[in-house]
């Protein structure tokens, strides 16, 4: 199941800029929650800041309290213990070029050392299916690279390889900007199914698929939070007119 | 700035207005015939109704065309189903326009009768709510759509205390009851077009604030500014 995430007093810099601005917004547990607002606006520094991606960044760091469930995600425990609580997708798929489709799955499961290969039959098997991309793959599962299946599949992909590590949270940048729509629709879909399991933090910079997949939505203006709420109320009378006028294309 | 949206929406804005000054000159028109018995009016008011359902077509279409090319959101999204349900109000207010015109016709191949019912007054009152609704739209301003929702009570007075007089007539003076029952279905048709404009209004609140206040259930949210840019 998926937890909430709570975000206290966030701050976030690259060198001597300030990124991110007292940011406190809660993420609800097993439901999607979109971030948007401009580019530069702080929503992927947002959400690397959840996951501790952000600290990857020469010169990056960030300040504040942010808490996956019980897990305070700032205290020192590991960064990789940290990730493999949170998955992440990003703009562009990047499977794994040399390997297989299920090396590709099965690739953060053998790198924390699970040998199990029953057991790793099944969690590559249950990752596929909960991406959607079994039935298309399932027979070519050793045989095909992941790099050779299109656009939208490798995406599947990616969000198989981190299901498989069997995250609460999954942090989705951009997961559709590269993909066809047909392949955008079944992501979307796929979101909707996941957040039974999963909690879902998806940026985006498509007000549309917000709106057409999260329950809950944030706006960021200049690394600050200008808005969240739910996202019927976001899209039809937002409160702040900050919102408004991004959202109705008067500027960003 | 979106431009070509932005276009769209001043195109959608003005052909509402023109569709506005339609069904205001029809009601008008309309309650004049009726106090002057005046059947070129009453013509007029009928050659008028294509016209104002030719343009209903023509909002609906561009309407249709922006909520499928342009995908508009929050105050945007509101003023474009704003202006749809005002649009169908609007073409209704030129319908009940028709049929006063159409009870004035039948009235004046009847013996004048001296009817207990103040009907110039009340299309004054009904008129004057179309007009200010209108105003509420061109403005933009939600106080001016509240003050019209505050109207209709005493339109809807005014039509209650006819019914009243006009079937004591009926009973009273059994030879004038065509004449009566004319004037009454008048007083009817004049009520409607206050419920139009209270609609009206309501789609203005609905645009500028996002609240819905229809049948007098308010969700009470703040308005976060007047929307005369859109």
């Amino acid at each position: 199941m998926g937890v909430g995430i709570k975000v206290e007093h966030l701050n976030a810099w690259f060198g001597k800029t300030q990124a991110l601005h007292d940011i406190n917004m809660d993420v609800p547990a097993n439901h999607a929650t979109a971030v948007i607002g401009p580019s530069g606006c702080g929503k992927s520094t947002y959400v690397r800041c959840l996951n501790r991606m952000h600290e990857t960044i020469p010169d990056a760091r960030a300040e504040g309290r942010v808490a996956i469930g019980t897990l305070d995600v700032y205290d020192g425990t590991p960064a990789v213990q940290i990730r493999r609580r949170i998955g992440m997708v990003f703009q562009k798929p990047n499977p794994f070029p040399t390997m297989s489709i299920y090396g590709n799955v099965a690739a953060g499961l053998k790198l924390n050392g699970f040998r199990d290969r029953r057991r790793l039959d099944e969690i590559v098997e249950r990752s596929l299916r909960l991406s959607a991309l079994w039935e298309e793959v399932k027979d070519t599962l050793h045989k095909q690279s992941g790099a050779s299946l299109s656009g939208g599949q490798q995406q599947r992909l990616c969000i198989a390889r981190a299901l498989a590590v069997q995250p609460e949270v999954l942090l989705m940048d951009e997961p559709c900007s590269a993909l066809d729509p047909i392949s955008t629709g079944k992501i979307e879909e796929l979101i909707f199914q996941l957040k039974e399991n999963f909690t879902i933090v998806i940026v985006t910079h498509n007000m549309q698929q917000a709106s057409r997949v999260a329950e809950f939505t944030g706006f960021f203006l200049l690394g600050k939070l200008i808005e969240f709420d739910k996202t019927e109320k976001i899209f039809t009378t937002p409160s702040d007119k900050r919102t408004e006028d991004y959202i109705t294309g008067r500027f960003g | 700035m979106r431009t070509r949206f932005q276009q769209g929406l001043d195109e959608l804005r003005n052909r509402l207005l023109r569709m506005g000054g339609l069904a205001e000159q029809a009601v008008d028109r309309a309650c004049q015939a009726y106090i002057d018995r005046d059947l070129a009016r009453c013509q007029m008011v009928l050659e008028g109704e294509s016209q104002i359902n030719l343009i209903e077509r023509e909002i609906d279409e561009l309407a249709f065309d922006l909520l499928a090319m342009q995908q508009p959101m929050a105050v945007d999204l509101r003023f474009i189903l704003a202006v749809t349900k005002i649009n169908s109000d609007l073409e209704r207010v030129g319908d009940q326009s028709v049929n006063i015109a159409e009870r004035v016709m039948d009235m004046a191949e009847l013996p004048k009768a001296d009817l207990p019912v103040d009907i110039a007054r009340m299309a004054a009152a009904a008129s004057a709510m179309v007009r200010r609704s209108l105003e509420s739209f061109i403005e933009g301003k939600a106080e001016l759509a509240q003050a019209v929702l505050e109207m209709d009570n005493v339109v809807d007075r005014m039509k209650d205390e006819a019914f009243v007089r006009l079937v004591k007539t009926m009973n009273d003076r059994p030879e004038e009851t065509r004449q009566a029952l004319d004037a009454l279905l008048i007083a009817r048709n004049l009520e409607r077009v206050a419920d139009h404009a209270t609609n009206i209004a309501e789609d203005v609140i609905f645009w500028v604030r996002g609240a819905d206040v229809r049948h007098n259930v308010g969700n009470g949210l703040p308005a976060q500014q007047e929307a005369s840019d859109t």
